[in-house]
């Protein structure tokens, strides 16, 4: 599948990420960088978007920019929690009033498929429509179903594919009280080296316009992915060189790969293990402590692989280990949260 | 000069806040300028929320929602329907 | 359509019965299960829903959970569907099995219980992830072994069917063998509420197609199908084929449809075509049918752009009421079993045809030829989803 065009939101700009200017923060949840939305978006329209519709909207607008697409054959999302500050508004409004005079607004706002619903209603776009919402597979789910649409004689030819996710005031913070967030003193650009459970948070948005042919606008390819709900160490370093050989390669000519820690000691140890294994003699790249963890930060991973196909080059601070690397052509992205929904993803320059 | 009663730059003030019209001052809105449609530009769903409005603040209960559509033609005609039927 | 996909077990839970046969029962006798709130905590006493009778403390039983369980009502209601379709599979190696679960409303369930609670009090906290969808998906995964593809869909209303439509592709494509598809939706005051503020809720018992229909009523259910490709089904008995499948979407509204009912008409028009079908090959027509005055005449209206003839149809949200990311999968069951028993099941509480259309239901169980079923599902988002069933010849 040809990247034609594509765009992200997340914590750090795309200036600061390659002049090695990235933020550090000091909470366990931060927000994304901010974006004139009114650029992109009527003030009607506006007006009632929830950020996860507004950041999914923009890169998604963006992308087909860049492609140099109106209107995609097909629309697919990936989003774990959706619209959620809009849940958290009709949930506190059902609580506060007891059930009485709701105002339905932020109820239609609120279901996971709002994005997908918007983007197509702002373009017009009458064809195939998916959301997904598997927790932190929701992007590579829609990944898959991109490829397969590919494959089926639809007449597909472009289909936009994105993932998003927002943090909410209340909602996001529970994540202090299960665990999922870490204690104590924060500096997000240190937080891989920490010895604690639990890690950091932040919100964000990546869509690509994927193509079924190369064009001249081609800069890129996301060759490949697979998702996993649960797999032990071994059997993810057997799947691993399974999925490489697949696609016609070999551990030693992988050139990097992108990796998923961050910083929470209990399920670290499924990226660690490839680091001193399987990937020793690979560059590896984390980004978590950057742009945080959330759902669908990995649509934000292939981004970055993408961006470093295109740019060839290589963000210094991001590196997890220190072998040089001249000119990357292929780079794995490998994820888990929680120790749960595994997924492999493959991106190729051309 | 236009009529301008209280109950009018309420009823402005309301809408801004309730329909998240973040730009928009009470000195922009006209008594008699359609809401829907062609002037102010509200939708199905804000009709829907102006009639949980007038429950709320007025204590006026609107159960057909096709109804909205006539009172919620222009500030003058929501006053004029408020002030009739308020009972609150 | 190259590689078949056949259908070769079923599980259902809803409120007109606990599992295959109930549900049938209900559906030949006319029997709905539209009833109060007795288990749901809401002020509106005074609204029709289709409320399963069990407790969530009877379904964990019914399961052997562990006492500090984390499942939500949906994942509850889930497992149980699931059992009894992977049972009438016989299905064996639940590791390789994929599954695509449909699920809109999540853990919200929970989440509108302890919400004002977490800060406060430890005990309910490990419900604090069950708010999403995936995550009812992954008990329902966890319970059974299912390990490796593993996804949810969440587009309101056409959840399920959009799960049937995936599962009928990746086996298409020969990237799985065997998977299980359908969906699973809890009441909630979440959902009660934003239908009722949206003023689509009816207060009497829903009327599809009805020219007097005053809206939806909710309902709870789980189904699920398992899906196999031809060598896998081999020897087992098929209860039909998944032969056709469309998904499109309306772009009109961000909730109602269009008036000609664009995102309908051109889902309807895919399923055909995949199944290589003409209009009048289709015996049967579930519809989506959820008596609001929207749905009713633009899916109507649609109807009428596909079919010169009308085919039979009815709505079975009259029996069962609108279970959400559910219904395309209980809807689905319903239509197997239409092509099993070759009988077409009833639109409950239908008295005259809307004015503009004048299309009639099917009023009284009916036995008849069935070759092929459509299968209509249609959501908040403009999602739009049709699936076609056929007899196993």
């Amino acid at each position: 599948m040809y990247i034609n065009g594509m765009a992200s939101i997340a914590a750090q700009t795309e200036e600061d990420l390659f002049a090695e200017n990235l933020q550090s923060f000091s909470e366990n949840i931060f927000p994304a960088t901010s974006v004139n939305y009114k650029e992109y978006i009527k003030p009607m329209m506006l007006r009632r978007m929830s950020k996860t519709i507004k950041m999914g909207l923009v890169t998604a607008k963006r992308a087909l920019n860049e492609a140099g697409v109106d209107v995609p054959d097909s629309i697919i999302v990936g989003t774990g929690e959706g619209c959620k500050q809009d849940t958290e508004k009709f949930l506190e409004n059902i609580l506060d009033e007891n059930e009485s005079f709701l105002t339905p607004t932020a109820f239609i706002q609120s279901t996971h498929n709002t994005v997908g619903g918007q983007i197509a209603l702002d373009l017009k776009c009458t064809g195939y429509n998916m959301t997904y919402t598997q927790n932190s597979a929701s992007f590579e789910s829609a990944l898959i179903d991109a490829k397969l649409q590919f494959t089926e004689e639809m007449g597909t030819r472009c289909v936009l594919v994105g993932g998003v996710d927002e943090i909410a005031r209340i909602s996001t913070p529970f994540y202090n009280l299960d665990g999922q967030l870490k204690a104590g003193e924060i500096n997000t650009a240190k937080i891989l080296q920490s010895s604690s459970e639990g890690t950091i948070t932040s919100e964000g948005a990546a869509f690509f316009l994927l193509s079924e042919i190369r064009t001249q606008d081609s800069f890129a390819e996301i060759s490949d992915c697979m998702i996993y709900r649960n797999i032990s160490e071994e059997k993810l370093q057997e799947e691993i060189s399974w999925f490489l050989k697949k696609n016609d390669l070999k551990i030693d000519e992988l050139d990097v790969v992108i990796l998923g820690n961050n910083g929470d000691t209990r399920y670290d140890h499924y990226y660690q293990q490839l680091q001193e294994d399987l990937f020793k003699n690979t560059l590896q790249l984390g980004y978590k402590n950057w742009v945080g963890d959330y759902n669908t930060v990995t649509a934000y991973a292939c981004w970055l692989g993408a961006e470093i196909l295109k740019r060839k080059e290589i963000p210094q601070q991001l590196k997890l280990n220190n072998l040089p690397l001249k000119q990357p052509t292929s780079i794995l992205v490998y994820n888990q949260y929680l120790g749960k929904n595994h997924s492999l993803t493959l991106l190729r320059s051309l | 000069m236009p009529i301008m009663t209280d109950l009018h730059t309420e009823l402005k003030a309301s809408i801004i806040e309730q329909l998240n019209l973040e730009d928009m001052e009470v000195s922009d809105i006209e008594n008699d300028e359609p809401l829907f449609g062609d002037g102010l530009g509200l939708d199905s769903i804000d009709a829907l929320e102006l009639i949980v409005l007038l429950e709320k603040d007025y204590g006026i209960k609107l159960t057909d929602p096709k109804k909205g559509r006539e009172i919620f033609e222009s500030i003058n005609k929501m006053a004029d329907f408020i002030e009739a039927n308020r009972t609150k | 359509m190259s590689r078949s996909v056949a259908v070769t077990g079923m599980g259902i839970f809803s409120a007109i019965g606990k599992n295959l046969e109930e549900n049938h029962r209900s559906l030949i006798h006319g029997k709905h299960g539209l009833s109060y709130p007795e288990i749901l905590e809401t002020v509106h006493q005074n609204l029709p829903i289709g409320e399963i009778k069990s407790t969530n403390s009877d379904l964990a039983d019914a399961l052997n959970l562990d006492k500090n369980h984390a499942f939500t009502r949906a994942a509850l209601l889930g497992t149980i569907a699931l059992k009894e379709a992977l049972q009438n599979a016989k299905i064996e190696d639940f590791i390789n099995i994929g599954f695509v679960n449909g699920n809109s409303v999540g853990g919200m369930d929970m989440t509108e219980r302890f919400y004002r609670e977490y800060e406060s009090n430890p005990a309910n906290r490990r419900f604090i992830q069950a708010q999403h969808p995936g995550f009812t998906t992954e008990q329902i995964a966890g319970y059974f072994g299912i390990d490796n593809y593993v996804t949810t869909i969440s587009t309101a209303c056409s959840s399920a069917a959009n799960a049937v439509m995936l599962g009928a592709r990746l086996i298409q494509s020969g990237r799985l063998d065997q998977v299980i598809v359908g969906g699973t939706d809890c009441l909630s005051r979440f959902t009660l509420n934003g239908f009722n503020s949206l003023m689509i809720y009816s207060e009497d018992f829903p009327k599809p197609f009805d020219s007097e229909r005053k809206g939806l009523n909710l309902g709870e259910a789980a189904a699920y199908l398992v899906l196999e490709s031809a060598d896998f089904a081999k020897n087992k008995e098929v209860l039909g084929y998944v032969s056709g499948y469309g998904n499109a979407n309306d772009a009109f509204h961000q909730t109602a449809s269009s008036e000609n009912g664009e995102g309908a008409y051109l889902a309807m028009q895919k399923a055909l075509e995949t199944a290589n079908l003409n209009p009048h090959h289709i015996d049967y027509i579930n519809a989506h049918g959820t008596a609001t005055q929207n749905n009713d005449l633009s899916e109507s209206r649609a109807l009428i752009r596909i079919f010169k003839e009308m085919p039979a149809f009815s709505s079975t949200k009259s029996f069962t009421g609108h279970t959400l990311a559910a219904a395309g999968a209980i809807e689905a069951v319903f239509s197997l079993l239409a092509i099993k028993h070759q009988q077409i099941y009833p639109n409950l509480n239908f008295n005259s045809a809307i004015s503009d259309t004048r299309l009639r239901p099917v009023t009284e169980l009916k036995s008849t030829k069935i070759q092929h079923v459509l299968s209509n599902s249609f959501g908040f988002g403009g999602n739009c989803t049709s699936l076609i069933f056929s007899k196993d010849e």
